[in-house]
């Protein structure tokens, strides 16, 4: 028997963004684009080169189009291979910024921090992280399950094994904690 | 690709939940099919795995509440990923391919990694299906149903403040990428409501969860529930998904919508106050709590159930 008593419609197509979910690197000079958009492609990603939009005033004549989400994982790939981007923008608003408030709430024994949309509690007599919550993308379980139970100094941050933005905000939450924590 | 199928898996499921979500383990294999709970762990098929966070506590909330219902247990499609994405796009590629023969009367989406082509994909493959089901939508599947477009036609996505902020942002492809202006403030969630349903970007309804839950729709604020109010939820990781795990499983039992999603708020806050946890607890010990919380919930006057589950959280 269908839900409610009634059949319910059926699904129908509203219009897509397609570039919603894409983000531009913006590098110093032509062959740091072409060494980067290498690098990525060998590493598998979906990934174009296109000219910049308008509203980028620095960088070269060229840009790195790549799925927004992966920012963290793709950073890191383009640090090790020493190709670091002057700017990260989300395509659809090359001008947002990132959230860089840090909302600090005190629950005596312990101390949550949350940047964006992520959220890390420690306990500030042992400095071990007790939790982590918020965020949306798949790794955040996994950086929770890696971090969790381990001590601020010794926990493997989220920048070394992230992939995601939910994990580059939890990297920003790690780094105030353990500033608030004088680590 | 190989397919892990699970005990028990149908070709057709009426009157039957599925969820849709990865499980932090690079190991784990594509799955699909039915999945049981096992002490403080959850199995399909030969693959055991544990429930405190993520999908898998969406799941383990859910089985607590069909098992009250005395409702089937959902079917799950279950991948490892662990953030590079590479498991859910096996997944939408098996999903997509599989699910219009199937006729699950409610589908949840959750721990995906959002990607605005496979969600177009996902809402074509929908299209297949005899019945459309109550589609539900948390975490990364929410964030691309937005992103994408998609988001009217969800019936519930479970924001928190800050994700809240994200779908009345019509700019914004992530909640790290908010613009300033639109604050995440428990206090703005009413003028936030109607911003992401101005903009196309809510679904039908929304459970917006934090220190008051509210349930609203295109028309307004339906129900807020603020009571009990238990601070030291808001640090523990999992009891989002905890709730929209109560609100799947009340879903399939047919309720409405909003009744159920008010019913879901009540009990998640009710079993995290029988848990009496502290910023330390994890999201395993409010799923315990939830077939009593419900029991009473359903079974007693709201107002009698409140203060039976009020007295015996103070003897614990």
């Amino acid at each position: 028997m269908p839900l409610f008593g009634v059949s319910r419609k059926k699904v129908k197509k509203a219009p897509s963004s397609p570039n919603a979910d894409r983000g531009i690197l913006v590098f110093e000079n032509t062959s740091e684009v072409i060494r980067a958009e290498t690098i990525l492609r060998q590493s598998g990603w979906a990934i174009r080169v296109m000219g910049p939009p308008p509203e980028i005033r620095t960088g070269c004549d060229l840009v790195i189009e790549f799925p927004l989400i992966e920012k963290l994982h793709i950073l890191r790939r383009l640090e090790e291979a020493r190709v670091k981007p002057l700017q990260v923008l989300p395509v659809s608003g090359p001008l947002l910024k990132p959230v860089d408030l840090f909302h600090i709430k005190d629950f005596g024994k312990h101390l949550m921090v949350r940047a964006a949309n992520m959220k890390l509690t420690v306990d500030k007599e042992t400095l071990m992280i007790v939790n982590i919550s918020g965020g949306g993308c798949p790794d955040v379980p996994y950086l929770a399950s890696s971090m969790i139970g381990k001590h601020l100094a010794a926990a493997p941050s989220p920048r070394e094994i992230g992939h995601t933005l939910c994990g580059y905000a939890l990297q920003l939450a790690y780094e105030e904690a353990k500033k608030r924590c004088s680590l | 690709m190989r397919i892990r199928l699970a005990a028990g898996v149908r070709g057709s499921e009426k009157e039957m939940l599925a969820i849709v979500g990865t499980i932090p383990d690079s190991t784990f294999p594509l799955v699909s099919g039915d999945v049981a709970l096992e002490n403080d762990r959850l199995r399909s098929g030969d693959y055991s795995f544990p429930l405190e966070r993520g999908t898998a506590a969406l799941i383990a909330a859910a089985i607590k509440t069909l098992d009250v219902f005395h409702k089937p247990r959902p079917f799950v499609y279950l991948v490892g990923d662990i953030g590079r994405g590479d498991g859910s796009r096996r997944l939408y590629e098996y999903f997509t391919r599989s699910v219009g023969a199937t006729d699950f009367s409610a589908m949840t989406l959750h721990y995906l990694m959002p990607d605005v082509d496979w969600c177009n994909r996902i809402v074509f493959a929908l299209e297949d299906m005899a019945v459309r089901p109550v589609l539900i939508a948390d975490a990364g599947a929410m964030y691309m149903a937005k992103m994408s477009g998609n988001a009217p036609l969800f019936d519930v996505f479970t924001p928190d403040a800050g994700e809240l902020a994200f779908l009345a942002d019509e700019d914004a492809p992530h909640p790290f990428y908010t613009r300033g202006f639109i604050l995440h403030e428990e206090n703005l969630v009413p003028d936030l409501i109607q911003r992401a349903y101005a903009h196309d970007n809510a679904a039908r309804y929304l459970l917006v969860k934090g220190e008051r839950d509210y349930i609203a729709s295109k028309d307004g604020i339906i129900e807020i529930v603020s009571e009990p109010l238990v601070p030291a939820l808001e640090p523990i990781g999992g009891t989002g998904d905890v709730l929209t795990g109560i609100l799947s499983g009340l879903v399939e039992t047919g309720l409405e919508i909003s009744k159920a999603a008010a019913l879901a708020a009540r009990a998640n806050r009710f079993a995290g106050l029988l848990a009496q946890p502290t910023p330390a607890t994890q999201a395993g010990a409010i799923i315990e709590q939830i077939p009593q919380v419900l029991d009473l919930l359903v079974n007693s006057p709201e107002k009698l159930a409140m203060e039976a589950i009020t007295n015996r959280a103070n003897t614990l």
